[in-house]
Order: C-alpha cells, then sequence, then structure tokens
C-alpha cells in the first residue's frame, strides 16, 4: 500500500514557478528543522570560553574544535553518571516497551476475537469496593480489616445488584476504557503512585519506573494493534482451530507472524515514548534509576547551564533515536497512520 | 464508505469484535479468554483506576510524610478553595483585573455571541435533554473562560497557571496545524527528493521534549546564542527573553511547534496522498483555480482527519511540563507555568494534597475540552452529512 502511496500521481500538477517556491519553502523548513540540531553539534565541539563570548558558527574557522566537552562526559568526571543512566535508560525502555506490547498485542487480539460481556453492576461495586478499602486504609483502619470488610461488601453487592442488573458491556466499551487511560493526564495518577512505591520501598528502583511505563504505554499499544489485527483476516486462525490448536497456539504461531509490521511500528513508539520520557522518571527516580532526560535537566545546576556538557548529552541521548528515525521512517508514519487515519 | 469515513472523526472505536473463532468454547479456552486481556485490565486497574480513586482523595486531605509513613488530615475542599480563591502566589486563575466598562463591554459581547450561538442551534435542531444539558454546560464553561480572559488579559491583570496552560495549548496548535498542513501541501506535490523532506520533516517529534527545550534556550539566547547579530541588528542585544512574559510563552510555543509540526505534517500528508486525484483532474480540466481545488476538494476531505489530529494533540498538550521547566521554570513569576507544572512544584514542597488537586483541576479541563471538542464535531459533522 505504501508502495503506491509513493509512486502516485500527484494531487496538483506544479508549474514551475511553483515548484521553485515549493522547493524554496521546504528548504527553508528544512533549515529550521536542522539548524538547532547542528547548533548543538557544533556546541559540543566548543570551550566554555567559545560558548560564553558570542556566537561561532563554523568549527576550524571561527573556532578551534576541541573534544572536551566529550572527553568529559565519556571518560572524565562525569561518566560514572552518564554510564549509569545510559545503561538505565537503555534497559528501562526497551524491556518495558517489550512487555507492554506483549500484554498490550494479547489483550487487543484477545478484543478482536472473543466476546465480552462485562456486567456494568458488577464493574461499579469492584470499583466501589476498592475505593472504600483504600479510604478506609488511609483514615487509619488497618489495612487487613479494610480489605476483607470490602470483600465482604464486593460479595455482597456481587451477588444482590451485579447480578440483577442486565446492562452488559461490549469489546468496544472494553477497548475505549483501556484507550481513553490515554487522556488520563500522568500527574493524576502520580501522586498517589508515588506514595505507593514510597511504601513499598520501591521509589528509584528500575521495576517502579518499567511496571509504570507499561501502564502508561498499554493504552497505544492496545489502541494500534487493536486496529492492526482487525486487518487480519480470520479463516486462517479458523482453519488452525479446526485443527486444535489453542488460542495462544493461534496467536503465537499465525496472528503474531502475520503483524511483524504492526508489532515493530508499535514498538518502535512505544520505544521511543520510552525513551524520551521525562515525569514519570522526574517522580520515581532519584538517582540509582535515573534516566537520561532527568540527567539532562538537572544539569541546569547551580553554576548556570554547561551548554557544551548538556550539548553532548543530548547528542547521546538523541543519536540512537534519530537512527531508528531514519532507518524506519516509513514504519513510523505507518504507525501514526494505523491510529489516526481509521 | 466514503460517507462512513467522514463521519468517523474521532478515535474509531465503534468496530470492534470481528467475529468468535467458532471452536473457542471448550472450558481450557474459555480461561484463555481471560489469560489475554487480564494482565492489562489490571494494569490499568492498579495504576491508573485506584491511583485516580485515591488521587481524589489525597486532593481533599493535607498530607504529611512523617516517620515510617504518613499522615492524612481531611481538610474538605481547601485545597480546591486556595486554587481558585486563595492568595495571589497559589492562585491558578492569576491576578484579575477590575472591572472597567471597557471590560463589561468585552464581556458582555462574548456572552452575548456565545448564548446567541447556543440559542441559535437549540432551535435550529432537535436535541435531546442529554445534548441540551451538554451545550448548556458547553456555554457556561465558555463563559467562565471569557470572563477569565477579560479580567486577566491587558493592564492589571496577570494570567494564571490555568490561562498559560491554555495558551500553550491553543496556540500552538493553531500554529503547528497551519504550519503542518502548509508542509504537507508543498510536499505532496511531484517533487524529487520527497523522501528526503520526509525523513528530515520527521526528526523533531522523536528527540525527547527536554532535549528540545535546552536546544532552543541556546538557539534563542540572545546574547551567544546563533541568532545573536540579529538581534544586535534590531537593538534587542539586551533583551532577555526569560524576564518578559509573553517573549518566555513565545518562546515555549516556538519550542513546541519546532517539535509538534512533524506529527501534524506525517498524517496530513498521508490524508493528502490518498486523495482520489479524478476529482482534481476533473476541476482543473473545468477550470477550477488551486485555491479553488483546495476549498472545495481537498479541505472537505481532509477536515476530518484534521479534527482527529488536533484532538491527539490537544490531549498531549495539555500535558506539557518538560519545555517550562527546562526552558523557564515557569518563570518570570508564574508566566510560563503550566498546570502539570503547578502540580510539580507542589509536589516537590512535599504539598501533595494541593499538588493532587492541581492535578484533578486539570483532568476536570481536559476532559471539558476534550469532550466538547468531540461533540461539537459530532454534532457539526452529522448535522452537514
Amino acid at each position: 500500500m505504501m508502495q503506491r502511496l509513493f509512486q502516485r500521481k500527484t494531487l496538483f500538477a506544479p508549474s514551475p514557478g511553483g515548484t521553485v517556491l515549493a522547493y524554496l519553502l521546504l528548504i527553508i523548513w528544512t533549515i529550521i528543522v536542522l539548524f538547532p540540531l547542528y547548533w548543538l553539534v557544533v556546541t559540543s565541539f566548543k570551550q566554555r570560553i567559545e560558548v560564553s563570548s558570542g556566537p561561532f558558527y563554523i568549527p576550524f574557522v571561527d573556532f578551534k574544535p576541541t573534544t572536551e566537552p566529550w572527553h568529559y562526559i565519556l571518560v572524565g568526571d562525569l561518566s560514572n553518571d552518564t554510564l549509569r543512566t545510559f545503561v538505565n535508560t537503555l534497559t528501562i525502555a526497551p524491556v518495558s516497551a517489550f512487555l507492554a506490547l506483549v500484554i498490550g498485542a494479547g489483550s487487543a487480539y484477545a478484543l478482536v476475537r472473543f466476546n465480552y460481556r462485562p456486567r456494568l453492576a458488577a464493574i461499579l461495586s469492584f470499583i466501589a469496593c476498592v475505593a472504600l478499602a483504600i479510604v478506609t486504609a488511609t483514615l487509619g483502619v488497618s489495612w487487613q480489616i479494610a480489605l476483607v470488610a470490602s470483600l465482604v461488601v464486593f460479595i455482597l453487592l456481587f451477588q444482590t445488584i451485579g447480578k440483577r442488573f442486565g446492562r452488559m458491556l461490549g469489546n468496544g466499551d472494553i477497548a475505549f476504557w483501556m484507550i481513553s487511560q490515554r487522556m488520563l493526564p500522568p500527574i493524576a495518577v502520580l501522586i498517589p503512585i508515588y506514595i505507593l512505591f514510597q511504601q513499598l520501598h520501591l521509589l528509584d528502583t528500575h521495576f517502579a519506573l518499567i511496571v509504570s511505563y507499561i501502564t502508561l504505554n498499554l493504552p497505544i499499544v492496545v489502541w494500534l494493534m487493536r486496529d492492526y489485527f482487525l486487518t487480519i483476516p480470520i479463516e486462517l486462525e479458523e482453519s488452525a482451530s479446526i485443527d486444535g490448536a489453542s488460542p495462544f497456539q493461534i496467536f503465537r504461531k499465525i496472528v503474531l507472524p502475520l503483524s511483524v509490521p504492526g508489532l515493530v511500528a508499535t514498538f518502535l513508539f512505544v520505544l521511543v515514548f520510552t525513551w524520551n520520557e521525562y515525569l514519570l522518571a522526574l517522580f520515581l527516580s532519584s538517582a540509582k534509576a535515573q534516566t537520561l532526560p532527568v540527567v539532562i535537566a538537572a544539569q541546569n545546576g547551580v553554576r548556570g547551564p554547561q551548554w557544551e556538557y548538556m550539548s553532548v548529552l543530548i547528542l547521546i541521548m538523541i543519536v540512537p533515536v534519530i537512527a531508528v528515525a531514519i532507518v524506519l521512517e516509513r514504519y513510523i508514519s505507518r504507525g501514526l497512520l494505523i491510529g489516526a487515519i481509521k | 464508505m466514503e460517507a462512513e469515513a467522514k463521519r468517523e472523526t474521532s478515535i474509531n472505536l465503534e468496530s470492534g469484535f470481528r467475529g468468535q473463532l467458532r471452536l473457542f468454547n471448550s472450558q481450557t479456552e474459555r480461561w484463555s479468554k481471560f489469560i489475554f486481556i487480564m494482565p492489562t485490565v489490571l494494569a490499568l486497574l492498579f495504576l491508573s483506576i485506584f491511583p485516580l480513586i485515591a488521587s481524589i482523595y489525597l486532593s481533599l486531605t493535607n498530607f504529611k510524610f512523617v516517620k515510617g509513613g504518613f499522615q492524612l488530615r481531611f481538610v474538605g475542599l481547601n485545597n480546591y478553595k486556595d486554587l481558585l480563591l486563595g492568595s495571589d502566589q497559589k492562585n491558578f486563575l492569576g491576578l484579575l483585573a477590575p472591572m472597567t466598562p471597557m471590560r463589561w463591554i468585552v464581556l458582555g459581547a462574548l456572552i452575548a455571541a456565545l448564548f446567541f450561538y447556543l440559542i441559535r442551534t437549540l432551535l435550529k435542531t432537535r436535541i435531546s435533554l442529554g445534548g441540551l444539558l451538554g451545550r448548556i454546560i458547553l456555554a457556561l464553561g465558555l463563559s467562565a473562560l471569557a470572563w477569565l480572559a477579560v479580567r486577566t488579559l491587558g493592564p492589571g491583570g496577570r494570567l494564571g497557571t490555568l490561562s498559560v496552560t491554555l495558551v500553550f495549548v491553543f496556540l500552538g496548535i493553531t500554529i503547528q496545524y497551519l504550519l503542518g498542513l502548509g508542509l504537507a501541501l508543498l510536499a505532496s506535490q511531484d517533487l524529487r527528493g520527497r523522501r528526503f523532506f520526509r525523513v528530515v520533516f520527521l526528526l523533531p517529534m522523536m528527540i525527547t521534549p527536554v532535549g528540545v527545550a535546552y536546544m532552543f534556550k541556546m538557539v534563542t539566547d540572545t546574547s551567544m546564542g546563533p541568532l545573536t547579530p540579529l538581534w544586535r541588528g534590531v537593538g534587542l542585544a539586551n533583551f532577555a527573553w526569560i524576564n518578559d512574559p509573553w517573549a518566555a510563552r513565545g518562546a515555549i510555543i516556538l519550542a513546541d511547534t519546532w517539535q509538534w509540526v512533524p506529527f501534524m505534517f506525517i498524517v496530513l500528508l498521508a490524508a493528502l496522498e490518498s486523495q482520489p486525484t479524478d476529482i482534481v483532474e476533473a476541476a482543473t480540466v473545468d477550470g477550477a483555480n488551486s485555491w479553488q481545488i483546495f476549498r472545495s476538494i481537498t479541505w472537505p476531505g481532509i477536515f476530518p482527519i484534521s479534527l482527529t489530529l488536533v484532538l491527539i494533540r490537544m490531549i498531549e498538550a495539555f500535558k506539557i511540563i518538560d519545555l517550562p521547566n527546562v526552558m523557564t521554570g515557569g518563570a518570570p513569576g508564574s508566566a510560563t507555568e503550566s498546570l502539570t507544572l503547578r502540580a510539580f512544584i507542589n509536589w516537590r514542597a512535599l504539598d501533595l494534597g494541593s499538588s493532587a488537586a492541581v492535578a484533578y483541576l486539570l483532568l476536570i479541563v481536559v476532559t471539558f475540552f476534550a469532550t466538547a471538542f468531540v461533540q461539537t464535531i459530532r454534532q457539526r459533522s452529522l448535522g452537514n452529512g
């Protein structure tokens, strides 16, 4: 399909003057996009004095480039910090992206192929009981009692109201609920999560960040993968099912191989998103599990921003992502399209 | 199919379940049904829904860390009261200027226009009770915003955290959409090197917002940034944008725009390229000029996807924190403080109750705008379709 798009004839037949103007405008925007990146690279090869004493544009002509900032960040004083946070980011982002993909793709598949009919009243009574447990526990009742009490209330409610009222939800409702979590500003849930991890002594651990990122990314994965699975024909799965394959086997052996492009696009999406994430990392990590964005933001220290060091750090952080972007540009635009065009 | 696609303006959720595999009925398979879905449900329940409930409660309390745990003191709506009516520093509505006759006139005109529009739609279409209620809430919400704008803009007033967030969201998205559309129109032409432009234009979106923030802080610096000669040329060499409220907001919107035009660009480009060419060709043969073609063929074709794009961006843009936190830290004063940044600042001061209250107000604001946007669109597209 993408092939067809690329080879297609254009919407507007360009006139020569129009073509020149179009190129001019496109090149202007290209410069706007690339110039800040160029400045970042140039600054990373400057000495402090050259950064602060006015703009120098071209290395070797305006100033003599130095590798001192790179040295400082990579092997010098800051190398331990850099290495630690880089390794942190490098483990946390792929691990959480991968787990979110596995969990989310399974749920997305289930939402496409199974039929769910949860009862609204049962769900509401469950949520009400958990709310009761939270409130009573925070009000000072010991949490065991709160848990047992709300469990009892839940069973009572479930047996009476939950089974009686027949309003049932469908797959569309479940999908909407999952995807709508993406609309939630993370800050609204972050403070209780922070307290939770603080009480469990899990603050500043990889575990806390990975679990939070999985939850943060699940809605995107469910959204994108569900749209992708909807395009897969059901016949193959049906014949496998007749041959006696279990749902898990069908999912693993047939559905997943068929959806590699969608999986790759979604994975990259979530990976880049997690790689760049700042707010959760800021709240949930302080030293051991710190990720790169937090370290970069923290460079605005007492002595004011140290531009040349910061440039090196930012470059370290964005070069992998830009490589991903260039190599997989088609996948990325497709990944966006799965969600948006539908 | 065409009409269907046009009506599908918001996130596609209606067409869900595709048909059960016929043999998925036995006991083991009934179990697998739950094993597939439960991890997501549990994760979202425990890290999204329950925290959300806890957050309401937290926002009604005064939170303190004490040895080995924490202490909650129920304070009712005090946190919210502080935010809405509290002293100047805590207030998230901003500094309200006294009402002058001029302000009364503007406010009166805005609200009159709003209610004129409301009554006109009420008379024109028949709507349900829920629809009526929704529209009244919308009109009241927008009136409140008009009141806020009138009181805080102009001499004597100062924008609060809420208004600053709205400025970031709506000004930013407008600029991003227009630029993205313009570039997509240009790039949809049959030019050599289209792939190059595509890849380059995509880059900013992939960069961490923290990085973008520092990059722009550096590039827009008036005393050592690359544009210094330009600033000197126009006599702004000693001007530091960080000290001027609107210049600081402008800088943040600039960085945000640089980062998010690609999103608009990519999707709009794909939408433009998937449009049928035969109508355009027919119109060209009939002698229509480019503007006419755009106005009556291209624009209706990309309108639905544009709405979805704006909605997605709007939801994301309300969460803005990285850029203001790194570029200005909210300075000067609280001129560039977004709601999330304010919640973060309160959290850092260990005032968790107040932080949760800010977060909740943000949630209410986002829900209000997203719902209003979706409902208005649905009504419009149904009316036109």
